[in-house]
């Protein structure tokens, strides 16, 4: 991250370890859930596992093998379209979101506040169960929707609208916690700023755009990061919906439903494997550049 | 009744080579009841281990069993009532999905497996083939292939050993409405053509009733294929060959066709609450389905009593007596497990044992021991729920006409998982089925050449 | 302490790069001109977007089975069953819903507090101390956090599962505890918020390392460890696919798939459909973790008001 090299002083070299001190309980957790897995992982992906044969040695063909896979192209295409698409609207809202309350001239600032956020609460699995209940175009508010404009138009659980009703969700329950971080982040803006503008004379317009979206930047390019990190591992709501209508949610949807049911339907495990550290890779590499860009303008400025 | 037994044994799985074919074969036309693996002084073994087991049960121990099925508590009540040093933790999985994919981690894993297990008849080779089941052969269970129906024991055993017990079995039957039939002056089809006749009226009459609901699901087309002749999957050793355009599947496909293009299938998704409620307010008018379906109605479809009744599965033509299987389960002992001998006792006990089927009949299970499907106790029962239509006879009837030597591929588990990508999109297209069966067939094809198999199509 | 210098070693960078905390909380009101009736319009329907589906839960968790499918789902219909429903989440089972509630409480107060211990010990001491790797720690834990999880779930169970920690509370509790995420938060916080001309007087003072982080460090970093806690928690408690993998028996399980468990339990051969059940039990898991926001959301509010005075 750049802010690594911000201002803030750093202690004398003379005290070079007490900081890995203070570091090391989380490196030792850190590195017995993630590091290991990562690296047994990549073990795996050069093997291969056969219910007749067993296990062999195959080098990089499963990277070789995926890179091939449209299986694995097509969850992935869907994935940054859901990602093109869904963040900048999800962001947007939240930004939104944020700077309302922020404004001081809501009524009621702390009730929106809450009520905005309160989804994040709500466990994912409800989440899906609920817009489940509610997308249903037989007995649900969709069918209830229909009946009312007198037309069959809602049809979330169709191919046609499904990204957009797994969206949906993904931006309810989202939305929330992004505004949150966008509202602490305007909440810390120093008085005296807004003081300065004031004396300027600068209406609210010009308070949001010289003021306040700059200090957010940084807050938007963490929040932008997490986002692509969490559509490119989109699993819980599209496997859930699935349930529901199994013909329009494939089991490659996404490449994390693939890589699970390579391995859990599919039993394999080294391909999944090859799939997750790809994946890792892809991810990595999209959420440093958007970094390295975000960053760069920020110190442009 | 042996001869299906007999061809079934190569179906579920696998194991040896070619040679077997042959040999199955030769036994089926004998027609004989003996059992395979043992010959010779082997009975004396068999005493000597099923004694082993009574051994087992007096000294006592601990278990774990893995089960989905409503009855299990009270059964192993039972169980230990009759056996009190023996305690058997039940661990109610949820479905069937959950429970094959924890009990692959588990195995996988090498620990924490149970040590009696339900598994789904289908889901068997898969655990059959790498070897991760007990060969039940030593503990005198071959003396227990009487009990059973001739379907229900050949889906547990091979050539190579017999690895479970049949729990209940699914003989496939026609619930439908009657209120619904008698309001649009339905009858109750004989044959596919009739059905299908009858969906178009109902779809002219009303287009929001669902004559039949099928979105696309694995176990019922599989069952579909059976019907119709289709033997699309057979295994011998490590060949497998796959033809989802044999003659049987295209003719389930092109009568099915019928209805799916012509958009009259219903894609209410099963068992959601949307199907529990469309079978209650008279939205779907058909299921067919296996015949453990009146407990479904019963426990999820309170609004419907009264109105649903039983009829033999439909007929490709008239006069014609073929059913097939659709779903079942059975219980096996897990390899890992450290007290063979107890968990062989216990499942000895748990699907052999009057007591213990008594209370899984109680709680509306379908068995798959003969003498309770031939009971006059069973056969007779008026069931409230269907008009006190005496639903057994129906059911029971089919149980004798399911066709011989179908068999399941050795992961079907997985080429189930991928059903709806394939077959599915025909469905969601409403175009032909043959297209998406084919597509199915190929994705199958090279799942299990990259599994290490041969794989031929025809 | 030395408020006037804080004061100035904020207000010398403030601008160029706030941080959460760092600076003075503006008022809510006031200065920026009257309440805005379209800006309240717009807020208005975001939180009839937010609290609809919640609306829609509450609803139809006071209707019994047979009129769940049957009524429009945005209103109350039939016999209100509210009370009955929520008896029988409690009981059904033998009351195993409670077995979970307390699992999941386990798993939160374990696993999200250890989390917010690590995270907050682990980013002060990024951001307060220089030493060798230090970048390379830090470029790690941002690029693990890229491999999708669900995928690393199989290599994470063959492991525990070698360990024979498969199927036991550790396997839900120990992957909790690390909140690469959270870790980023207290390190940015602490940036800022705990200025080192503190921690140096204090070192002066002849304070070690330890007591200076639990007595001044800790103290200056308490809005960012309950923003910390609160995410934490609210992952915890909504931990969905890591106990799918690694639990099996219905004992040990927290309430999402507890629920997800009730749900599938409409489906097969043996089917016992209770969506009504599925639905209230859905309500009660919301109900604990928003009165815990909302208590956290408190203090949350006041921690962010005392850095602010601090400063």
């Amino acid at each position: 991250m750049s802010t690594a090299a911000a201002p803030p002083t750093l202690r004398r070299q003379r005290r070079s370890f007490v900081g890995l001190w203070f570091v090391s309980p989380f490196l030792v957790v850190f590195a017995f859930v993630l590091i290991t897995p990562v690296a047994y992982s990549i073990y795996l992906s050069v093997f291969r596992d056969r219910l007749v044969g067993g296990r062999s040695f195959v080098g990089l063909d499963n990277y070789a093998q995926l890179f091939a896979d449209p299986k694995f192209w097509d969850g992935l295409g869907r994935v940054a379209l859901f990602l093109a698409v869904q963040v900048p609207i999800m962001l947007a809202l939240a930004l939104v979101a944020a700077l309302a309350i922020d404004s001081g001239r809501l009524r009621g600032s702390s009730f929106f506040r809450i009520a905005v956020f309160l989804p994040y609460a709500v466990p994912g699995v409800v989440a899906v169960l609920m817009w489940g209940f509610m997308y249903g175009d037989q007995f649900g508010l969709a069918a209830n929707l229909n009946d009312l404009i007198g037309s069959e138009v809602v049809q979330p659980l169709t191919p046609q609208w499904i990204l957009i009703a797994v969206g949906n969700i993904v931006t309810w329950e989202f939305v929330g916690y992004n505004m949150l971080i966008f509202y602490s982040a305007l909440r810390a803006i120093p008085v005296d700023l807004y003081e300065a503008a004031a004396i300027d004379g600068a209406g609210s317009w010009r308070v949001v755009l010289s003021i306040k979206l700059p200090a957010l930047r940084q807050a938007i390019v963490i929040a932008t990061i997490f986002s692509i990190i969490g559509s490119f591992q989109l699993f819980n709501e599209p496997n859930i919906l699935r349930t529901l209508i199994p013909s329009v949610i494939s089991t490659y949807f996404t490449p994390n439903m693939y890589a699970y049911n390579l391995s859990f339907a599919g039993q394999q495990y080294a391909y999944a494997a090859t799939l997750a550290i790809v994946m890792g890779v892809v991810t990595a590499v999209i959420a440093y550049v958007v970094q390295l860009r975000g960053s760069r303008e920020a110190d442009l400025r | 009744m042996s001869n299906s037994a007999r061809r079934r044994i190569r179906g579920v799985a696998v194991l040896t080579a070619g040679a077997l074919l042959g040999l199955g074969l030769t036994a089926c036309s004998s027609g004989t009841s003996s059992t395979d693996s043992s010959s010779g002084s082997a009975s004396d073994d068999t005493a000597a281990g099923a004694a082993a087991l009574d051994a087992a049960l007096e000294k006592g121990g601990e278990l774990t069993y893995w089960t989905w099925t409503p009855s299990a508590e009270d059964q192993v009540a039972a169980f230990e009532k009759a056996y009190p040093n023996v305690h058997v933790t039940v661990v109610n999985t949820g479905g069937a999905n959950d429970n094959n994919t924890k009990l692959q981690n588990a195995i996988k894993a090498g620990s924490g497996a149970p040590d009696v297990v339900q598994i789904e008849y289908q889901s068997l080779p898969q655990f059959v083939l790498p070897g991760d089941l007990l060969d039940l052969t030593p503990y005198g269970f071959a003396d227990l292939e009487s009990k059973y129906t001739a379907a229900g024991w050949g889906a547990v055993t091979t050539a190579d050993g017999i690895w479970a017990l049949p729990q209940d079995s699914g003989p496939m039957a026609l619930f439908y409405n009657k209120t619904v039939f008698d309001e649009y002056g339905l009858t109750v089809p004989a044959t596919w053509d009739e059905y299908i006749a009858d969906a178009k009226k109902l779809h002219a009459a009303d287009p929001s009733k669902i004559f039949a609901n099928d979105p696309g699901d694995a176990g019922f087309t599989t069952s579909m294929i059976w019907q119709a002749g289709g033997r699309p999957f057979v295994s011998d050793g490590d060949t497998v060959t796959i033809n989802l355009q044999d003659e049987g599947t295209k003719k389930f496909a092109d009568m099915w066709n019928q209805l799916n293009e012509a958009g009259l299938l219903g894609d209410i998704p099963g068992w959601s609450d949307q199907w529990f409620t469309a079978l209650g307010d008279g939205t779907i008018a058909t299921v067919v389905i296996g015949g453990w379906m009146p407990g479904v109605f019963e426990s999820g479809v309170p609004d419907g009593k009264g109105q649903w009744r039983v009829a033999p599965m439909p007929q490709y033509s008239a006069g014609e007596d073929v059913t097939a299987n659709n779903g079942g389960s059975s219980e096996a002992v897990v390899k890992q497990t450290k007290n063979p001998e107890l968990a062989a006792a216990f499942l000895r006990w748990l699907n052999s044992d009057q007591a213990s089927i008594d209370v899984f009949l109680a709680s509306g299970g379908f068995p798959a021991t003969t003498a309770d499907l031939e009971s006059a106790d069973f056969l007779g029962y008026e069931s409230d729920y269907f008009g006190g239509q005496k639903i057994n006879e129906v059911i029971v009837d089919s149980a004798k006409h399911v066709g011989e030597g179908w068999e399941y591929l050795p992961w079907q588990s997985y080429a189930n998982s991928i059903f709806n990508d394939t077959v599915g999109k025909s469905y969601l297209n409403r175009s032909d089925l043959n297209e998406g069966l084919k597509s199915w067939q190929e994705q199958n094809v090279s799942y299990g050449e990259a599994q290490g198999f041969t794989v031929k199509t025809s | 302490m030395s408020a006037p210098t804080l004061r100035t070693a904020r207000a010398t960078h403030g601008p160029k790069a706030p941080r959460a905390g760092a600076g003075r909380r503006h008022g809510s009101t006031g200065a920026f001109g009257r309440p805005s009736t379209r800006l309240t319009l717009v807020m208005v329907l975001f939180a009839v977007y937010a609290l609809l589906p919640l609306a829609w839960l509450l609803i139809n968790a006071s209707k019994t089975q047979p009129e769940l499918l049957h009524s429009f789902g945005l209103w109350f219909s039939g016999p209100f069953a509210l009370v009955d429903n929520i008896h029988a989440v409690l009981t059904y089972d033998g009351g195993i819903y409670l077995r979970w509630l307390a699992n999941t409480l386990l798993y939160v107060v374990l696993g999200a507090g250890g989390a917010t211990a690590l995270a907050t010990l682990a980013g002060y001491g990024l951001a307060k101390y220089d030493f060798p790797g230090k970048r390379a720690v830090f470029a790690t834990v941002l690029g693990a956090i890229a491999i999708p999880g669900t995928a690393l779930a199989v290599p994470t169970f063959l492991m525990f599962s070698q360990l024979h920690l498969t199927n036991t509370v550790w396997a839900v509790i120990v992957p909790s505890m690390v909140s690469p995420f959270g870790l980023y938060l207290i390190w940015v916080y602490a940036l800022d918020a705990v200025p080192t001309e503190v921690l140096e007087a204090a070192r002066i003072d002849g304070a070690g390392e330890l007591r200076t982080f639990l007595t001044i460090g800790v103290r200056m970093l308490a809005p960012g460890i309950v923003t910390v806690l609160l995410f934490a928690v609210v992952a915890t408690w909504n931990n969905y696919f890591l106990p799918l993998i690694m639990l099996n028996d219905p004992q040990l399980y927290p309430l999402t798939i507890g629920l997800q468990h009730w749900n599938l339990q409409a489906t097969g051969v043996s089917s016992d459909p209770i969506y009504n059940l599925v639905i209230t039990g859905s309500l009660l898991a919301i109900v604990p973790i928003v009165a815990l926001f909302l208590a956290l959301q408190r203090y949350w509010q006041s921690g962010l008001a005392a850095g602010s005075v601090k400063a």
